[in-house]
């Protein structure tokens, strides 16, 4: 690959994060008419991804990248096969139509350019995420579609209940997050490598190893929590809080499907283990019954559309783990048919709710005369999801069916749950598109009318790829779904389903499918209140667990602060103290290296006489019961280390130490003066008593530190090449003064702006009016 | 604190402190001495003077503000470290010059200036606080 | 030897320092800390080997400092350590005071503005 195409894929995959830089400025300028400029970007990239189709399509994977810390074997690196170049199609070509929707849907909100500038950061987030070949990078972009999702979700923050799905999403995907990177690390721990494209020939060595489990669980819990996999799935009903074109885009199309793709990535590493069949098949099959059985019971149109989406998500997971090669292929077309349709039924949810005012199912009816462009569009949709041919859900439905029927009990048990699980969401595809349409016209918040264009574009062209995929299927496989299948397999997996009928058993699972669905469908509005009754009876489910989390937490949260910030001065000094005492002890017990006793030279009465008057300052400082005593007394420790220096050949630091000292003394006098501060100790016997003891324990501990620092012999090498060189090449005779200026001058620079920061404290505590006598 | 006598004495005192002062400034770098002990005499000098005839006389016989000394201070400490720039040298080295004078030879360096800058800083920081802490109210 | 004498002194005044820091008296607080200052001081200083009557000066005559002449740098260390800890001790100070002036406490465990005891939890919802 040339490096002037490496430079073009990098623009594509920068351009949205252009754009969330200029959404803003664009939106503020020209309003909802921005849109159209805005979808270039991504439209941009789509171009970009479109005109690697063919290099890829020939079984080429396109590499390419920027080495980032190379000693670390870390670099911003892409690798884009069929896997991550039809999701990269899916995230840029929807992104462009979301954009457009976008801009029509919020038209005329004050926030438009900032909810365009998350959105765009979403869809670089997730562009990222599906490109990326170093683990890093993924992980990086995964946690960031977890933030941006949240950001979304919370959009309109002044709701509570907004807030509240934002933040469980962001928990949810976000935690599942942590342990995509505890995953990533032990993957590469096992492998020794760091990028996706060179650990997944690993696959054989992995399954024998013996992280694998883990590895696997790991990777489980990011891909479940991000899919929204029963019984992590309730926050991907409550993200129905955000705006309509976030859940056509993140909650159907792209973010959801993170946890698929990440899934469909490392199939070749971890997949087709007994562990693997076991967790995916019970997992995924929960989440479809659950999610659609939600939502026949659920009214409200994209809580609806949330619950198949949960229940799609769970189908794919099933087929992923399904075994066999037929149900890889079978997951792939599933995913494209699922991307389009679902992402259209939510746009086309979202017009329903912004031109009538209402997204209640029961409350809407008869609309075909009013919206008939958006009847027809809805119709396309829930054609193709319903399965029926020509529209490429069809041709999924029967790969599906392909792959799973067979003659043991897996297969049975696999094709059953698929079969109730397609027939519900046949049956609530057609609850949407037929009961708001048909029937007698029901008053709505707002008169009905036709969408703008800006509204209806995006929803249309999905639907009719839909059916363009379809017809035009030969061409389409060979494209993108053989190059996916492949991808995912490791290993060349012609798809070859067309979309006209053929006799077999798969066409006869079609057919009871949709006999079951339309019997479901006609008892939708009696199934309706028993559904959520049994809910009802069955909660609290995980939703409200979620809360109970919540709540733990911040208990949680609030006992260890209450336990180690108890605001109050003493405790903190103790436990400090104490702790000082005890690493003090427990070191040299534990290691056995208590000092020798050490050999007290007598001393010269001199040296005595100033021993003792320090001792006696001391005393003095601490028995004080007036004020002028002790500060008297402070003089006196301090003027006897003066001394002390002096006779230990330190003139400089006796002298400032002098000089310290008075100065200490007049400025405490002259503040005493003003201040009635007591110096009497009114503190309990017994707590005297504790404080005496660590006291001297801390006293004592650093006692026998020093003397064990003593014992060690000194290495003169820094003193010497001071003494050596201060004149020589410093021109200076007070090797002190010659270190303080010179050799540490910039140390002492540190210093004199402390102390000048000291004068600029102090003369602000003084200069400000006192609060209390302010108020007085 | 206001006696005559001690009023009498303050006034020398705080002369010869100052002068002491920078005598003690200027030899520090061959003898025990420097820029920090020299600012704390210097500082002590004023507090002194402060005693015996109160902070405000002291202000209006220093005229600047002292916490701009300091300031003064710490920036020719700064241009001390810089003057090594211009011979392309790290930050901080030493430079030293000889110019002879009148038939003297006159050592100067960026180290004496460094040195002169925390004498500076430290009269001047000191000096603030000893006198906001004597203006200030009970 | 004459370390051992100066560590049981520092050691002393450690003791010293720390008795007092754990008073909840402000006043004795501040000598607390004033003490500590010195007996760190103390500690660097001996930490280096302490010599008697050989200050670190380098004679008119010499180029080189003494064999026996004092260590320097624990020296230039403890100057500035001086000279820091009097301006923080000088900042203490004044925040004591207007503490004392502002909040009428005399104990620590009054001045608790930004930590009141009976403060209630923050908000926990959503």
């Amino acid at each position: 690959m040339t490096s002037g195409a490496t430079e073009a894929t990098f623009a594509a995959l920068v351009l949205p994060f252009l754009g969330a830089v200029v959404a803003p400025v664009l939106a503020g300028r020209f309003g909802a008419r921005a849109a159209w400029g805005l979808a270039v970007l991504p439209a941009l990239s789509f171009l970009h991804f479109c005109s690697l189709v063919p290099e890829i399509a020939g079984g080429a994977p396109v590499t390419g990248g920027y080495a980032w810390v190379p000693s670390y074997n870390l670099s911003f690196s892409w690798y884009l096969d069929g896997l991550s170049l039809t999701f990269a199609l899916l995230v840029t070509g929807i992104g462009a139509l979301i954009v457009l929707y976008a801009g029509g849907y919020l038209k005329g909100h004050v926030l438009q350019g900032r909810f365009l500038a998350f959105l765009f950061l979403f869809m670089g987030a997730m562009l990222g995420l599906v490109v990326s070949d170093s683990f890093l990078m993924l992980f990086i972009f995964w946690e960031m579609t977890s933030i941006t999702s949240f950001l979304l979700i919370g959009f309109d923050h002044e709701r509570r209940a907004a807030r509240r799905a934002a933040l469980q999403a962001l928990v949810i995907t976000g935690g599942g997050g942590l342990f995509l990177l505890a995953g990533l690390l032990l993957l590469w721990n096992v492998t020794d490598v760091t990028h996706m494209s060179l650990a997944l020939p690993y696959g054989e060595a992995l399954k024998a190893s013996p992280y694998y489990l883990a590895v696997l669980l790991l990777v489980l819990m990011a891909a479940f929590t991000k899919s929204a996999q029963f019984p992590f799935h309730a926050w991907l009903p409550n993200a129905m809080e955000a705006p309509t074109p976030v859940s056509a885009y993140l909650h159907s199309a792209t973010m959801v499907k993170a946890g698929i793709y990440l899934l469909m990535r490392l199939y070749p590493a971890l997949g087709g283990t007994a562990a693997w069949e076991i967790i995916l098949p019970v997992f995924g099959g929960l989440t479809l019954i659950v999610g659609a059985v939600m939502a026949v019971g659920e009214s409200d149109l994209k809580r609806m559309l949330a619950y198949t989406t949960l229940a799609s998500l769970g189908l794919l997971v099933l087929l992923l783990g399904a075994g066999g090669d037929d149900a890889v292929e079978a997951a792939v077309l599933y995913l494209m048919a699922h991307a389009l349709f679902k992402g259209a039924f939510f746009m086309l949810a979202g017009i329903l709710d912004h031109e009538t005012g209402s997204r209640d199912i029961t409350a809407l009816g008869g609309l075909v005369s009013a919206m008939p462009l958006t009847f027809a569009i809805t119709l396309a949709a829930a054609l193709s999801m319903g399965g029926l041919p020509p529209f490429f859900g069809f041709l999924a439905k029967e790969e599906i069916y392909a792959a799973l029927a067979g003659g043991n009990l897996r297969a049975i048990l696999l094709t059953a749950t698929v079969v109730l699980g397609n027939a519900l969401m046949f049956a609530a595809a057609f609850v949407i598109a037929l009961k708001p349409f048909l029937g007698a016209r029901k008053p709505t918040p707002r008169a009905p009318h036709e969408a703008p264009i800006l509204l209806w574009l995006a929803p249309a062209v999905l639907a009719l790829a839909g059916l363009v995929a379809a017809l035009l299927s030969p061409r389409f496989h060979a494209l993108f779904s053989t190059p996916m299948a492949s991808a995912v397999r490791a290993a060349p997996a012609p798809v070859e389903i067309g979309p006209m009928p053929h006799f077999g058993l798969p066409l006869l699972l079609s057919v009871v499918t949709i006999l079951v669905g339309i019997g479901v469908w006609l008892l939708a509005d009696r199934l309706r209140p028993a559904v959520a009754l049994l809910v009802a009876t069955l909660s609290p489910g995980p939703d409200a667990a979620f809360d109970e989390f919540i709540a733990g937490l911040l208990a949680l949260a609030r006992r260890v602060t209450r336990l180690t910030q108890p605001g109050r001065l003493h405790i903190y000094m103790t436990v400090m103290f104490a702790t000082l005492a005890a690493a003090l002890f427990v070191t040299p017990a534990l290691y056995g290296e208590w000092p020798a006793w050490p050999r007290f030279a007598p001393l010269l009465p001199s040296e005595a006489m100033i021993f003792a008057v320090a001792v006696i300052g001391l005393g003095a400082v601490i028995t004080a019961r007036q004020r002028l005593t002790a500060i008297v007394a402070l003089g006196i420790q301090g003027f006897a280390v003066a001394v002390i220096f002096v006779f230990y050949s330190a003139p400089d630091l006796a002298f400032t130490q002098f000089m310290v000292e008075t100065l200490s003394v007049v400025i405490l006098t002259l503040v005493m003066m003003r201040l009635r501060l007591s110096v009497v100790d009114r503190r309990a016997p017994r707590r005297r008593l504790v404080d005496g003891a660590l006291a001297l324990g801390g006293g004592f501990g650093l006692v026998l530190l020093t003397l064990k620092t003593l014992e060690t012999p000194f290495d003169p090498a820094l003193s010497l090449f001071f003494g050596q060189w201060s004149r020589v090449i410093a021109h200076g005779r007070n090797v002190v003064n010659v270190i303080i200026v010179d050799f540490r001058g910039t140390d002492t620079l540190g210093e004199i702006a402390v102390v000048t920061a000291a004068g600029l404290a102090v003369l602000a505590l003084l200069r400000r009016r006192s609060t209390r006598r302010g108020k007085a | 604190m206001n006696t005559p006598i001690f009023r009498a004495f303050a006034v020398p005192l705080t002369a010869l402190m100052l002068i002491a002062s920078l005598f003690i400034l200027l030899r520090g770098h061959n003898a025990p001495g420097g820029g920090f002990i020299g600012g704390l005499v210097a500082a002590a000098a004023f507090a002194l003077q402060a005693a015996a005839f109160g902070p405000k006389a002291v202000r209006r016989a220093v005229k600047v503000s002292p916490l701009s000394v300091a300031a003064f201070g710490l920036s020719a400490a700064c241009v001390a470290g810089l003057f090594s720039a211009l011979a392309d040298m790290p930050f901080m080295t030493g430079l030293w010059i000889e110019p002879h004078l009148f038939g003297i030879t006159v050592p100067l360096s960026t180290v004496m200036l460094f040195d002169a800058g925390v004498y500076l800083v430290v009269v001047g920081a000191v000096t603030a606080i000893a006198l906001a802490v004597e203006e200030e109210e009970p | 030897m004459i370390e051992p004498w100066l560590a049981v002194l520092s050691g002393l005044f450690f003791s010293a320092g720390i008795y007092l820091l754990l008073a909840p008296h402000l006043l004795r607080a501040l000598i607390g800390f004033a003490l500590f200052g010195n007996a760190v001081n103390l500690l660097l200083f001996l930490s280096g080997r302490v010599t008697r009557d050989a200050p670190p000066i380098i004679g008119e005559a010499e180029t080189a400092l003494k064999a026996g002449a004092a260590n320097p740098l624990p020296q230039a260390l403890i100057l500035t350590a001086i000279v820091i800890s009097f301006s923080f001790f000088a900042f203490l100070l004044v925040l004591a005071w207007r503490a004392f002036r502002d909040l009428g406490a005399e104990e620590v465990d009054g001045l608790d503005r930004a930590e009141p005891r009976d403060r209630p939890a923050p908000p926990g919802g959503y």
